[in-house]
This record gives C-alpha cells, structure tokens and sequence, in this order.
C-alpha cells in the first residue's frame, strides 16, 4: 500500500475507535443500585401513625364497548402456547384491568422503606404475568422463565437504565432494579415480539393495579390530600384529587373511554 | 467551440479478469441477500433478539435454537459475516491483480466500508438500538451495496473492453449533475425513511420527500432516455431506474398501510407488513445502486461540454 492510503486507512480506524469510546462513556454513567444490595443508603422512612391510616379504593371502568382484542400468533415458537389475544385493553363487563393507580402527589418529602422482597415477573406460556406491575424504585424484580424456549427480556425506559438480556429454558431467575421513578416502562421480548409488558416504579408504597373486575385498593395512608393517578397503558393518564381524614376510607372512582 | 473534459473513468489498456468479475458480481448479489436479511431484522422487530455481540448467544458460530426473532437476527449476522470475509478476498484481489490504482481504492474502499458497517452493527446492539445507529446502519449498508455494484460494474468486460460511444452534454444542469442529484434525493429517503423505520422520527418528511425523489428520478431518466436512449449503456439503467421508481412508490404506499394505517395495533409484526417493508427496503437499494451504475455510466459517455473563452484574436488555440 502507498503512504496516502495507510494514513487514509489509519485515520478511518482512529475516527472508529474515537467513536466508539464516545459511545461507550456516554452509558458508562451508573443510574442503576446493583440489584443484590437495594435501598442500601436509603435515608430513615418518616414514620406513620398505623392508628391514623386511611385507604382508598374503587373501580375502574371502561365506557362503551369494549375495543376487540388484537390476536396474537404464536406459531413462530412452538414452546409457546399462552392464550392468543393481546392484553393492550381488558374490560370485562366494563371493568378495566391492568389500569395502575398510584399516589402521584401529596405525600410531600416523605420517605418508606424499600421492601426486601422481590417482586416476581413470570414468563408462561410466552407471556408476562403479570401484565402490569408496581414495584419501589430500588425494590428488586425477580424474572423467571417457565417456558421451554429462550426469553430475552429487554425493558425500554425513559429515565432508568436500558438492559437486555436472554433467559434459556430453566436458567436461574434474573434479579433486577430500577433507580428511578417511572410510569409504564415497557418490556418487551425481540425472540416473541407479541409479548410486552409494563413496570411502574414508584417512590412510595402506595400503589395498586386494578384485577379483572377493575378493583383497586390502595392501604395505610397517613391522613392529607392527595392526587391519585390511574394509568392505563393505552388509554392513559387520569388524575383524581382525594382529601383523606384519620382512619377514612374514600371510594375514588375512574373511568376511560377510546 | 467546445472540447470534453478529461474522462477520469476511461478505458485504460486492463485486460479483462473474468473470475475477478464473478467474485465482484457474487459479492454484490450476496450483499443483496444481506439487505434483505437486515430489513427482515427490524421488520420482525427482530433487533435485539440475540443480546450480545460480537458474540452470538456466547457463541462466534453456534446455531441457536432455530425459533422466534433469533432466526432473523442470527442469520443476518452470519451472512454479514460472509459478505465482510468475500469482502476481504475481494479487496485483497483487486489490490493484487488490478491495474487501475482507482479500482484498488475503491476495493479498499469496500473493506473500510464492512467494517464501518459491523462496528455500527455492533454498536446497535450493545446501545439499544438508538435510532441514528441504527439509521447510518441501514445507510452504510445500502452505501456499500452501491460500492460492491460499482466494481462489479468496473471490472466486466464491457467495461473494460468496450470504445465508449461519446456523446457531448450541452444541457444545463448537465445530465451527469442530475444523475448526481437523483443519487443524493434517494439518499437522504433512504435516510429518513430509516429514521422512521427505527422510530427516530414520524412518517411525514419521508413521505413529502418521496414527491421530491419521483420528480428528480424522473426529470433525469426523461432526459436520459429522449437524449440519449442510442447508448444502451445509458439507456439500459435510466429504464431501470423508471421502472424501479413506480415499483417503490407502490411498495411505500403498501409499507404506509400495512405499518401506519392497519398496521397500528397490531401485537406482533404481521406477514403483509413485513413483506411490504423488507420488499420496500430491497427495492429502494436496488434503485440507489442503479442510480449509481447510471451516474457512472453517464459520466463515461456522456461527458459535459464546455465552452472554451478564446481569447479574441487568437484564431488557433492550441487545445491544452
Ligand atoms: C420515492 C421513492 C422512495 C424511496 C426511494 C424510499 C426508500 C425507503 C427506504 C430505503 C426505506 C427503508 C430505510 C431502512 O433501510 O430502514 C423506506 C422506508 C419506508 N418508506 Fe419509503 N421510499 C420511497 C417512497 C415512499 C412512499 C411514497 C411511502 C408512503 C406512501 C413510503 C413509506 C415508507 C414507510 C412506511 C417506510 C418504513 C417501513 C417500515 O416501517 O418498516 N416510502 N423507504
């Protein structure tokens, strides 16, 4: 090779290289408790008065008739034999599931203690059960894989950090944790793209999902006035204010529509 | 009066390489295969399927349990890896057999290209997909297709052997500057039309942009063919190009509906989508390849013409 192509070569690999650790650094930052150790130097939670706590509760629904359930074609794998529609809307008689309802505002500077437990996402039938799930931010998340095929499963967050790993057929759970509050972050599996699912990480323990038949109930609050949010994964975010007194217990109701 | 430019790309006296020509041709057509496997990639929604890179599921060749988006993504990653190996041999050849110092930059070319391509391959997948990696993947690759095409092109024998019939352009903006044009038009499509792809961006500037690539495609194969339609080498690809144009405005409107209109609540990546897009994605690389091969031939036979300022007075300018 002459001396001009070496250098244009050379320069070629020096921009490639400059490149990539440009790349590299950017992620490098850690945002993300490893996922053995959470809540590890969490401050003291504020305690509450259990003599005082309120609850509220009530029903979602959904207005009209219920939008038909996109089907899922699951013949790419044959391990996979979960049932084959999407769950993007589930309203039995008008009740509307996997809607998440969570304390938004009213809590102030207060702080709780993360829980040790974990949380469990299961991987059946080459889908996610469940299918919308709360969890505190630091709060691990147990993956587990009950299929015979491989899983990867890959979340998509806005403001946590980004993973994607695979999960063979009776491999070990996967323990993780997301540093930050957010609402609705997608997981997804790129191996069977019908399967999709939604985690919300939250500061507080105040947090539920409704069922089937679109209940809620939401325990142990200190006494105040509060913005409660329900989030449905499609249809959206609907905000309801909610004064609670000592040992109350409000209904608060919600309602989506197409 | 008026005298040609220099062809930069003229015949010199190479003879023909018959089995350099084929490995050229059959690196083009592969890298073909290559397009398509890509596009089936991210139309399966495939991407990320297999987690790790270089490595394959921690494996450099093991076939993984052949189910689900891994088979899209795996196979992809292995006929990549054959493209960039008949890419070395085929740079290592050319440097070695070729005369034409240009041709030997231009298979260089084609190595730093591959490997360009793998690193941002590589990068795709160990950052998530962000959609500018993921967008300048898909560009380099069609970048690369256009490179493989061109010496494919360069080492035939009709390239080689043949007198090239010369026909002067008089024509402002000169036919060579359109065929540059209609290159750069498709370019940027194809640029958008990834960021879309790759949820980088919405629809619309791609598709206003497609009115912008149908009237520059079609001002220069008009030109090409009602002027020029006796140099078959000229007139064989500005057909080409035509035809390919309806073809790709069919396929993006069936890409529109079957991804954006029907397509919206889909759960899974369904059969007439991915046909659709991945026929969309094949077509829009074999037309940017045409319009090169048409630039390229262009710029051999039909060079511009340029008026010469001669001095007054001086009756006999000595051509320089
Ligand atoms: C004028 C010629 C056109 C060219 C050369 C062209 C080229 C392309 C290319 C190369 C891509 C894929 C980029 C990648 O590799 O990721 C693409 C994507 C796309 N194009 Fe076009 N396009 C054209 C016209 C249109 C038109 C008229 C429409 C719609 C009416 C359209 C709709 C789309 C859509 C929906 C996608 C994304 C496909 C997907 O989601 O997978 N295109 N286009």
């Amino acid at each position: 090779m002459n001396k001009k192509a070496w250098v244009g070569a050379l320069s070629v690999l020096c921009l490639l290289g400059l490149w990539l650790l440009v790349g590299c650094s950017k992620k490098e930052t850690p945002e993300e408790q490893p996922a053995a150790a959470p809540a590890a130097a969490q401050p003291a939670a504020t305690p509450i008065d259990p003599n005082t706590v309120a609850s509220v509760s009530g029903t979602v629904k959904f207005d009209g008739a219920a939008p038909k359930a996109a089907k899922i074609d699951m013949s790419q794998d044959p391990a996979c034999k979960g049932a084959n529609t999407a769950e993007t809307v589930v309203a039995d008689n008008g009740n509307l599931a996997n809607v998440f309802v969570y304390v938004k505002d009213g809590l102030g500077n207060r702080t709780f203690d993360v829980p040790t437990q974990a949380v469990t996402i299961d991987q059946q039938g080459c889908r996610y059960h469940p299918h919308v799930l709360g969890v505190m931010a630091g709060q691990n998340v147990q993956i587990k894989n009950d299929d015979q095929t491989t899983h990867n499963i890959h979340p998509t967050p806005k403001d946590n950090r980004e993973w994607n790993e695979s999960q063979p057929p009776a491999a070990a759970p996967i323990e993780k944790n997301f540093a930050r509050e957010e609402i609705m972050l997608p997981v997804k599996c790129n191996q069977h793209p019908w399967m999709k699912m939604y985690i919300n990480v939250v500061k507080s323990p105040f947090y539920a999902v409704t069922g089937p038949d679109g209940k809620y109930e939401i325990k142990g609050l200190p006494p105040g006035d509060y913005t409660i949010a329900f989030v449905q994964e499609k249809l959206g975010e609907q905000d309801q204010k909610v004064t609670l007194a000592a040992k109350d217990s409000k209904t608060v109701d919600a309602s989506f529509k197409q | 009066m008026y005298r040609t430019k220099e062809p930069t790309l003229k015949a010199v006296a190479t003879p023909y390489n018959r089995s350099l020509h084929r490995f050229a041709v059959f690196t083009a057509c592969v890298t073909f295969v290559l397009i398509v496997a890509g596009a089936l990639v991210t139309s399966n929604d495939a991407g990320l399927s297999v987690p790790d890179w270089p490595t394959s599921f921690g494996y450099l060749i093991k076939v993984p349990h052949w189910v689900g988006g891994a088979r899209f993504e795996w196979s992809h990653r292995m006929i990549a890896g054959f493209v960039a190996t008949l890419t070395v041999i085929l740079a290592v050849w050319t440097w070695l057999a070729e005369r034409r110092r240009w041709l030997r930059l231009l298979a260089l070319a084609a190595f730093g290209t591959v490997l360009a391509q793998a690193v941002l391959g590589g990068l795709t997948v160990l950052f998530y997909q962000p959609p500018a990696v993921s967008s300048a993947h898909a560009a380099v690759a069609q970048t690369f297709f256009c490179i493989a095409v061109a010496i494919a092109l360069f080492t035939g024998r009709q390239w080689v052997e043949e007198v090239p019939q010369i026909e002067l352009d008089t024509r402002r903006p000169s036919l060579i500057t359109l065929t540059l044009l209609s290159i750069f038009v498709l370019y940027v499509q194809l640029i958008l039309g990834a960021m879309f792809r790759h949820k980088g961006m919405t629809w619309l500037p791609h598709v206003l942009h497609a009115a912008i690539v149908t009237i520059v495609l079609t001002w220069t194969a008009v030109r090409a063919l009602s002027l020029y339609s006796k140099i078959e080498a000229v007139r064989r690809p500005a057909v080409i190009m035509l035809s390919l144009l309806i073809a790709q405005l069919c396929l993006g409107f069936m890409a529109f509906l079957t991804r954006v209109a029907w397509g919206r609540d889909a759960a899974q990546p369904e059969l007439p989508m991915v046909i659709s897009t991945v026929a969309h994605v094949a077509v829009g690389a074999l037309l940017l390849a045409t319009a090169a091969v048409l630039a390229i031939q262009v710029w051999r036979h039909v060079p511009v013409a340029f008026e010469e300022l001669v001095p007054s007075g001086q009756r006999k300018p000595v051509a320089a």
